[in-house]
């Protein structure tokens, strides 16, 4: 008798603890890609960028990469060789075949609207929020890459080596795949992604595509602006003109 | 009608525990290089962010693919009937399960978190080919399982056909499956071919066969049991019709994209001037995993002559091997199309190199050799191998 009671009483316990952990685990996970406010994220928005090549300096490239970094905490690793680096947002230099003209471009995530890397990923790790952002979710991925082997645009990194020193709002990990976020984290506080705060100036604008008055809006409607790979029809959230 | 009796071998000579030995030896390196590579993370190995899937891939979906080949004995005798074949059968589902667990564990110890496996198996994604094939893995080990018992189970005979059907239909959808992880790749010049899938069954097909050729001569020799030529000749013969569909189906996948001008890029690539493997594609698969087993197969000089079969059968898995790393780590090395009709100066575009560690290459070798011991293993413990496959039981067998 008094042996079943011990018995109940430790499975009370088990799972009381598990319950608790579960919860808490759940709010840390949740707290990374929901929005900090008590709004649930819905697809009423969906976040874009505009890219105008015309504008954008080279270094206006460099100033986002290094926003980018500092933010996210990616760079500083220091065992992988330049191949195996992580790179959220690199610089781009294309030259017109049959005119010549260079332009220059950064390019990241293009959080497309269907994003081959959710597709293929086998645990759900990779996901998509209401609003269009792309992301991964980092207790879920397996390091599978598949997702780097699907995405049309080079835009994953998978980490290569033990990380210290990390940003709190961006947990990242050995052997997971990671990506331009959008600045999740800032978008949900009203802010703008650190690589457009950076640069300062309309060659970069971030907004809801889809509000009729923002400013990222009203320039779509009228300049014109092309999707890369537009042929795949993923409808990506980051757009360019000038190329 | 003769009786084919199954007997387990004795497994107690020298030979045997140096066998498994050896096997062990690589296992061993195997889960050492594991160990390196986890620990320290991918940065030891030669992959990178653009040669995401190394040789650990190319050895694991070899075996995969290898898997659902061997289990075509098996098929042959019990869903087509041919009764020469049903002596096999036992072997056929072995050699199946055992590469299926060899190239799984190569493939999951190759992940960047192999300790999330658990994920894997609770969290589907049912829009992902990978899901499906974590899916259609488990249910072929679980169909050829319940196979292999009809087979031994004598009251259970009865249904070795139905189950055998299911297991050919199954296996069938498993090699679509890993075919199509490349097929439905869009961004990839040189994947996003739907004819992958058919080309990798056919693959199978040859390289499950050349294993399955390799394990029975080896196991036949090696326990001084008799092997005669009338089952010989006949895998032989089987052999040869795959590996010229094989080409077939690569002569019809190049041909094809040679024809789109936005795959020519990938096509000089890999059949012109892509180095190392321009070389594998000519030297390795055609060449070497190709032709010669063909000549080997069918010149008359060669022709029934088991050495010459044997070397048939390794250059068929070599060539094999050779097509797989062209495929998965060539197709990567060349740079996707992301400015149609623009030049990449600076930031992109390039050949990604890649250059394999021998820890990616031990990882390779050890799901070989899991596969092996595995059967070394099972071979001594259960009657797979009938005491003799002599001509005239095997034959008479055939007849009646």
């Amino acid at each position: 008798m008094n042996k079943n009671l011990n018995r109940r009483d430790f499975i009370k316990t088990t799972a009381a603890t598990t319950a608790g952990v579960a919860t808490i685990a759940t709010g840390v996970t949740l707290s990374t890609y929901v929005s900090a406010g008590d709004q649930p994220v819905t697809d009423e928005k969906r976040w874009g960028m505009l890219v105008d090549t015309n504008k954008l300096t080279e270094s206006d490239i460099d100033t986002m990469v290094s926003a980018c970094q500092k933010e996210q905490g990616w760079g500083k690793e220091t065992h992988s060789n330049e191949a195996q680096k992580p790179s959220w947002i690199k610089k781009i230099k294309v030259k017109d075949t049959a005119t010549q003209r260079i332009s220059n471009l950064a390019l990241m995530c293009q959080h497309c609207e269907e994003p081959p890397c959710v597709d293929v990923c086998p645990t759900n790790a990779s996901m998509k929020r209401e609003d269009g952002i792309v992301l991964v979710d980092k207790h879920l991925c397996i390091g599978c890459r598949y997702c780097m082997m699907a995405c049309p645009y080079d835009a994953r990194s998978f980490v290569h080596e033990e990380l210290t020193d990390q940003k709190e709002h961006m947990p990242r990990g050995k052997g997971t795949v990671e990506s331009c976020t959008l600045c999740a984290h800032k978008v949900d506080k009203d802010e703008q992604p650190a690589c457009v705060e950076a640069v300062n100036s309309d060659a970069v604008i971030f907004g809801d595509l889809l509000d009729v008055t923002s400013n990222i809006h009203q320039t779509l409607k009228r300049v014109q602006s092309t999707q890369i790979r537009a042929d795949l029809n993923l409808n990506t959230g980051v757009r360019y003109s000038g190329i | 009608m003769s009786i084919i009796r199954y007997e387990e071998i004795h497994g107690k000579s020298l030979g045997f525990y140096a066998l498994v030995a050896g096997l062990g030896t690589f296992i061993l390196a195997a889960l050492g290089s594991v160990y390196f590579m986890e620990h320290n993370g991918h940065h030891v190995t030669g992959m990178n962010n653009h040669i995401v899937w190394g040789l650990p891939h190319v050895f694991a979906l070899f075996l995969i693919v290898a898997a659902s080949g061997a289990l075509n004995i098996a098929s042959i005798a019990s869903v087509f009937n041919k009764k020469i074949y049903k002596p096999l059968s036992r072997l056929s589902g072995l050699v199946a399960l055992a590469l299926l667990a060899g190239g799984l564990m190569v493939l999951v110890l190759d992940l960047g978190r192999p300790d999330r496996l658990i994920i894997a198996m609770t969290e589907y994604n049912f829009e992902s080919i990978f899901a499906w094939n974590i899916i259609l893995y488990n249910g072929f080990f679980l169909i050829v399982g319940i196979y292999l018992w009809m087979m031994f189970e004598r009251r259970m005979n009865k249904y070795n056909r139905k189950v055998g059907i299911a297991a050919f239909i199954w296996r069938l959808i498993l090699t679509t499956g890993t075919g199509s992880i490349f097929g439905f790749l869009v961004a990839r010049q040189a994947y996003d071919a739907v004819i992958m899938a058919p080309m990798f069954i056919m693959m199978s097909f040859a390289f499950g066969l050349a294993f399955f050729v390799l394990v029975l001569m080896a196991s036949y020799k090696w326990t001084e049991r008799p092997l005669g030529d009338a089952i010989v000749n006949r895998l032989s013969n089987l052999l040869g019709v795959f590996v010229a569909a094989v080409l077939y189906f690569v002569a019809v996948y190049h041909l094809g994209n040679l024809y789109l001008a936005e795959n020519t890029g990938v096509e000089n690539f890999i059949l012109m001037d892509g180095g190392i493997y321009t070389h594998l594609f000519w030297y390795g698969q055609i060449i070497l995993g190709s032709l010669i087993p063909l000549a080997l197969i069918y010149s008359p000089s060669t022709q029934g002559n088991r050495s010459m079969l044997g070397l048939a059968s390794v250059l068929v898995i070599l060539g094999g091997i050779a097509q797989l790393y062209v495929i998965i780590i060539g197709g990567q090395a060349y740079p996707m199309e992301l400015f149609p009709g623009k030049e990449i100066l600076e930031g992109y575009g390039a050949i990604a190199f890649y250059a394999p560690t021998l820890a990616e290459l031990m990882l390779g070798l050890g799901g070989i050799a899991v596969a092996l011991i595995a059967i070394t293993y099972l071979v001594k413990v259960l009657p797979f191998l009938p005491e003799s496959l002599a001509d005239d039981v095997a034959d008479s067998h055939h007849k009646s």
